[in-house]
């Protein structure tokens, strides 16, 4: 059984289905799929009357992994650094075949392009410096996301906030990343190891940025530091919304943010200094008003999103 | 507590049957026997579908070889490169582990078989020992006629394998083969070094032949290894252990 890496996930979960664990003898009835990776496949469940997440696979010890990363987070949270672990079982299906499971808290939200789009640009910036935030903490309590991805995140309501939902390349500093995605990894890129430090996560911070604003991504032409850098480079100065921003993405492309804290600094002062030019220059033209107040609104949101 | 170790692996990489010389799945057998697994990856045509016949071979070897398989497509062939190569490692070292679980239980309990709770204890030493064992590969390429439009995406597969585990801890070790050779059964195409990012100058050098000694290659992989070490390596795990669990 441990032979294949991906021996077709054909034990078939139907909705309505109840799965009940090997070792703790919860029952958990499921709703409907949300998700596969490489890893597992993710389902909306029920059980004792509130929804769940329920994770499931056949690779009992990248299961195990994973479940490790979430306790360890779940110890130094207070904050919701990763969903809150609620259960971790195996599960035998009616032909005797084994399956790892474990449950977490359900995080619903609306997926970011979208949200963007129906909601404007200025809400970048505060999703920018939210994440950045939680960066900061993850880092500090020893950790790199390692596989930061737009797929990865949701946006989540009352209050408006940014939070990652799969904790599955969650990765100890100082060690080589876990799992990540060729689009968001920066040794793809050419431009730098797969050690997991902050500044791995800052690049793939970037990259996550500009796909919200490239839906079919780019590639790489060769993987040679130069020419990568300019494709990067040139994909961020195309988009205009990210004009006052582009300094510190690039900073961060190239390796030169240390710490999230220090690119959340810079992009805090891009905000600032755009709330300052505003008030300076209100007879402007308008297109210049515009983009001011993009940045103006984003800076209040933010500021009241830290009160909340 | 467990002595660290060098993991040594093959890996081989090829697009279809061999045809000459000795089953390669025996040859496979006797490097697990010296403590070498062996891993396949193969590759399939942008038009195959998952299952050709003649790939059953890839699974065959892997499985006597004590190694893990994947059929895969030129697109994600680096990805999978790095998978299949780490979850070898998993798998070797939690044999190991496994083994040293049955000397202290005295029982056939595996992994596995123990509460999540426990399993998670003991997984965090399995992924210690990944992050910071040495590890050797050699990569054993099929050069004959079909492969010749794959070697660059093979090539650049490589490329990203030294980056992913040279952000290991541990050390590394690569060398590359291919076969057939021009008069013996494998041809050195890269030495024994701990990066494989100078590999660009040398790929062009690969030619195709009609033939696809895959046992016979295999064989020879395995006196590549630095022998004084071959037995003393990390002790091999036993696949009905894993079987059965």
């Amino acid at each position: 059984m441990m032979n294949k890496i991906s021996r077709k996930h054909d034990f078939l979960i139907k909705p309505g289905m109840k799965i009940t664990g090997k070792w703790h003898n919860h029952t958990y009835v499921i709703k409907k799929k949300l998700g596969s990776g490489a890893i597992g496949t993710v389902y909306l469940c029920e059980t004792k009357g509130s929804y769940a997440a329920l994770k499931i696979s056949d690779k009992s010890a990248s299961m195990t992994t994973e479940v490790n990363v979430l306790k360890s987070l779940g110890k130094v949270q207070g904050n919701r650094l990763g969903p809150s672990l609620l259960d971790v079982d195996d599960w035998i299906n009616p032909i005797g075949q084994k399956y790892t499971f474990y449950v977490m808290e359900y995080i619903k939200g609306e997926a970011v392009r979208p949200f963007i789009q129906q909601n404007g640009n200025e809400w970048i910036g505060v999703f920018m410096l939210q994440l950045l935030d939680d960066l900061e903490k993850l880092h500090k309590s020893g950790w790199v996301f390692g596989d930061l991805k737009l797929e990865n995140l949701l946006i989540t309501a009352s209050p408006t906030r940014i939070r990652w939902i799969d904790v599955g390349g969650t990765t100890l500093i100082g060690r080589a990343i876990k799992e990540y995605t060729e689009f968001y990894d920066r040794g793809y890129w050419g431009l730098g190891s797969r050690r997991a430090e902050p500044s791995y996560d800052l690049f793939a911070f970037v990259m996550v940025i500009l796909s919200i604003y490239y839906p079919h991504k780019f590639h790489r032409e060769n993987p040679s530091q130069t020419t990568t850098t300019t494709t990067i480079f040139k994909k961020i100065d195309a988009i205009k919304t990210l004009t006052p921003y582009s300094i510190c993405l690039k900073k961060a492309i190239t390796g030169k943010y240390e710490t999230s804290a220090q690119m959340k600094q810079a992009i805090q002062t891009v905000l600032y200094q755009a709330e300052k030019n505003h008030q300076e220059i209100t007879n402007q033209k308008p297109f210049l008003m515009e983009s001011v107040g993009i940045l103006f609104v984003a800076g209040g949101y933010y500021f009241i999103s830290l009160l909340l | 507590m467990v002595k660290k170790g060098t993991l040594k692996q093959i890996l081989l990489i090829t697009d279809g049957c061999s045809n000459k010389g000795e089953d390669p799945a025996a040859t496979a057998a006797l490097a697990y026997e010296q403590g070498i697994v062996v891993n396949v990856i193969g590759i399939l045509d942008d038009d195959q579908t998952e299952q050709p016949e003649g790939l059953q071979e890839v699974e065959d070897i892997a499985l006597s070889g004590g190694g893990v398989s994947q059929l895969v497509y030129k697109a994600t062939l680096s990805q999978t490169v790095q998978t299949v190569t780490k979850q070898a490692m998993t798998q070797t070292l939690q044999g190991f582990v496994n083994l040293e679980l049955k000397q202290i239980l005295g029982s056939n309990e595996t992994m596995d078989d123990l509460a999540p709770e426990k399993r998670g204890e003991i997984m965090e030493v399995v992924e210690d020992l990944g992050e910071t064992c040495d590890l050797e590969v050699l990569v054993l390429i099929d050069t004959s006629a079909s492969m010749n439009d794959k070697l660059p995406t093979v090539k650049e597969a490589l490329i990203d394998l030294s980056i992913s585990l040279n952000s290991r801890i541990g050390r590394n070790r690569f060398c590359i083969y291919s076969f057939p050779g021009k008069r013996k059964d494998i041809e050195k195409v890269y030495d024994w070094s701990p990066k494989l990012d100078s590999v660009s100058t040398v790929f062009p050098k690969l030619s195709s032949g009609g033939i696809t000694p895959t046992g016979p290659a295999i064989r020879e992989a395995m006196y590549q290894f630095s022998k004084k070490s071959l037995r003393r390596s990390l002790r091999k795990n036993d696949e009905q252990d894993i079987e059965e669990a």
